[in-house]
């Protein structure tokens, strides 16, 4: 608990009679990239909207950095440095890429009731901006309209946007959806870069990925936790062989 | 920036004809014609106003009128009450302007979509029924203003001709501010919020104060065309703020298009020429065919004019500016 970055402690939300999150007990230490698997409807993309603020939860706490977040608004979490992807690309259409991050620069360089310079001509935006998107590899791409870029180019810029708001933590939602083969490995590469500086929770549907990204493991199945631990401890253990890795299993090795 | 596209050269060549077009009516004693792009610029201004809010932000107001008639009324009531001087009424009427702009905005930000648009337009009905009630102001009749405002001894704003170019100072300043906006920081969080106003919040801004901000400024600046318009009409009453008004508003931002700041402009001129020329047209098309003018053809212009919006919103997103400049698709090319 010593170096917990987040802490979520018996979260819960229903919606109607489901029962979304179930008292959902969540530790990541400062540092680790943390795993959130489970199955289809198992409550992680509810998770990640409690703990971006989008999301009300009907009972439990959030904190983060030492700080409860529990009430605090979406634009305050990202100010504390809490950043987050988007499991369906959400990104500024009307926008370049740089233009995009350059945004996400600006959101966290003072307030923005500037109404007289230009902001495209701010270095203090644009430089930082252009780092991040070297960062996921679309430095050549800075002046390209978001109509023009592919779906894979979408995820990376979406990455691009959390890590230029100079996040401590990323919450990162399904970041390898949709994506091909190589786009997948590229992710994979840029994500193990990022995980020697920053701590990450990651949702992700991706087995692969998941063990050989992660240091720990928390498996979600019906809006509860029923196990947490490292990648060897996950795979051997028998409730989450049962609920979740034995179908898995099932569909892709047999 | 300033490229020698068909878009800029149409408006530099307005931008000429706007500061000539006194000389030209007073030798021709047009003065007419002379009203006629007074009122143009004053609504330009209200147009260029409503855009920064619904083109840039997003926000479509379908209540911006109701500024246009609190700025004229503060002019119109205080003139009736025997303050005359501008330097009271003016302030009067963008101050007014903005705590509208305030309360409704505060309001309405808070939904979205239809919602938004049903809200503005529901405020702005609501002070066209006040107007109406304000029996010592004329109630639906109105009220006819008889002195100008008063400002210092040249800008005298009884001779036509300083009037015009007042308007028309004031215009190029607030299309000179609106584009100075647009591009700052602060611009670029607007139409952040336009675009995505999730992802918006997801990253850090409190976009709802900016939005505010924006909605505010616009409707300050629309307060200032109305008390113009009042001066110009010497006369205001609540129709100046019904909602057909505030449509004509989005007509013209539509009609010269949202992507740029100028193009509101284009908008208001394109609009109000075609309200004179088209019944004109259309009398002399009915004489030209049956040889005598048919009674009553006029009255029917409108009906040229539906089609050619159409055409306009399903063929030319950005307007008649967009149509004339063509970007490569959707770079920021604001002019």
């Amino acid at each position: 608990m010593a170096d917990a970055l987040l802490t979520v402690d018996g979260l819960t939300k229903r919606f109607g009679g489901v029962v979304a999150s179930d008292n959902v007990r969540l530790d990541v230490t400062r540092g680790e990239l943390h795993a959130i698997i489970g199955p289809n409807g198992a409550g992680k993309t509810t998770l990640i909207g409690q703990l971006a603020g989008e999301i009300v939860p009907d009972a439990g706490r959030i904190h983060f950095g030492g700080q409860d977040i529990t009430a605090l608004p979406v634009h305050g979490r990202s100010l504390m440095g809490l950043a987050r992807t988007f499991q369906i690309t959400s990104l500024f259409p009307h926008f370049t890429a740089l233009d995009n991050v350059a945004l996400a620069v600006q959101a966290h360089a003072g307030h923005s009731f500037r109404l007289w310079r230009p902001a495209r001509a701010e270095n203090e935006l644009q430089e930082p901006a252009r780092a991040a998107l070297e960062r996921v590899g679309l430095g050549h791409r800075a002046n390209t309209m978001l109509g023009s870029m592919s779906h894979g180019e979408h995820r990376q810029l979406e990455l691009g946007m959390a890590l230029a708001s100079k996040p401590s933590m990323l919450l990162l939602d399904e970041p390898m959806a949709g994506l091909g083969p190589d786009e997948s490995a590229r992710m994979v590469k840029t994500l193990r870069e990022l995980k020697r500086e920053l701590t990450i929770l990651l949702i992700e549907h991706d087995m692969e990925a998941v063990f050989a990204l992660a240091d720990r493991i928390t498996v979600l199945v019906y809006g509860r936790t029923i196990a947490s631990g490292t990648p060897a401890e996950i795979r051997a253990n028998p409730d989450v062989r049962q609920a979740y890795l034995g179908e898995q299993q099932a569909v892709t090795h047999v | 920036m300033a490229q020698l596209t068909p878009r800029n050269v149409l408006v530099a060549t307005l931008l000429v004809l706007l500061a000539l077009l006194p000389v030209y009516c007073t030798v021709t004693g047009n003065y007419f014609l002379m009203s006629l792009f007074t009122r143009i610029l004053i609504l330009g201004m209200a147009a260029v106003s409503l855009n920064l809010i619904m083109g840039f932000g997003g926000m479509v107001s379908f209540g911006h009128a109701a500024y246009l008639g609190i700025g004229g009324y503060a002019v119109g009531i205080l003139a009736k009450e025997g303050i005359n001087s501008g330097f009271i009424q003016w302030p009067v009427a963008v101050l007014v302007s903005a705590l509208f702009a305030l309360g409704v905005g505060a309001l309405s930000l808070r939904t979205r979509g239809v919602y938004f648009i049903m809200i503005t337009l529901a405020f702005a009905q609501m002070v066209y029924y006040v107007a109406i009630g304000l029996d010592r102001y004329g109630g639906d009749d109105g009220l006819t203003i008889h002195k100008r405002s008063e400002f210092f001894n040249p800008l005298n704003l009884s001779n036509r001709t300083i009037f015009y170019y007042l308007c028309f100072a004031l215009l190029m300043v607030t299309v000179y501010l609106v584009w100075r906006l647009v591009h700052s920081r602060f611009g670029m969080a607007i139409q952040g919020a336009r675009s995505n106003d999730r992802r918006m919040r997801a990253i850090g801004f409190p976009t709802y104060r900016y939005k505010l901000t924006c909605f505010v400024i616009a409707g300050t600046i629309c307060g200032l065309a109305g008390a113009l318009l009042a001066n110009h009409t010497s006369f205001i009453n609540p129709s100046i703020m019904f909602w057909t008004r505030s449509g004509d508003l989005i007509v013209m931002a539509v009609l010269g298009g949202m992507g740029t700041v100028f193009g509101p402009v284009i908008g208001a001129i394109a609009l109000l020429v075609l309200e004179e020329a088209l019944p004109i047209l259309i009398g002399g098309a009915s004489q030209l065919l049956t040889g005598h003018e048919v009674q009553g053809a006029r009255e029917y212009w409108q009906l040229i004019l539906g089609p050619m919006l159409l055409l306009i919103v399903l063929f030319a997103r950005g307007g008649i500016d967009g149509l004339l400049a063509r970007p490569s698709r959707g770079v920021q090319s604001n002019g």
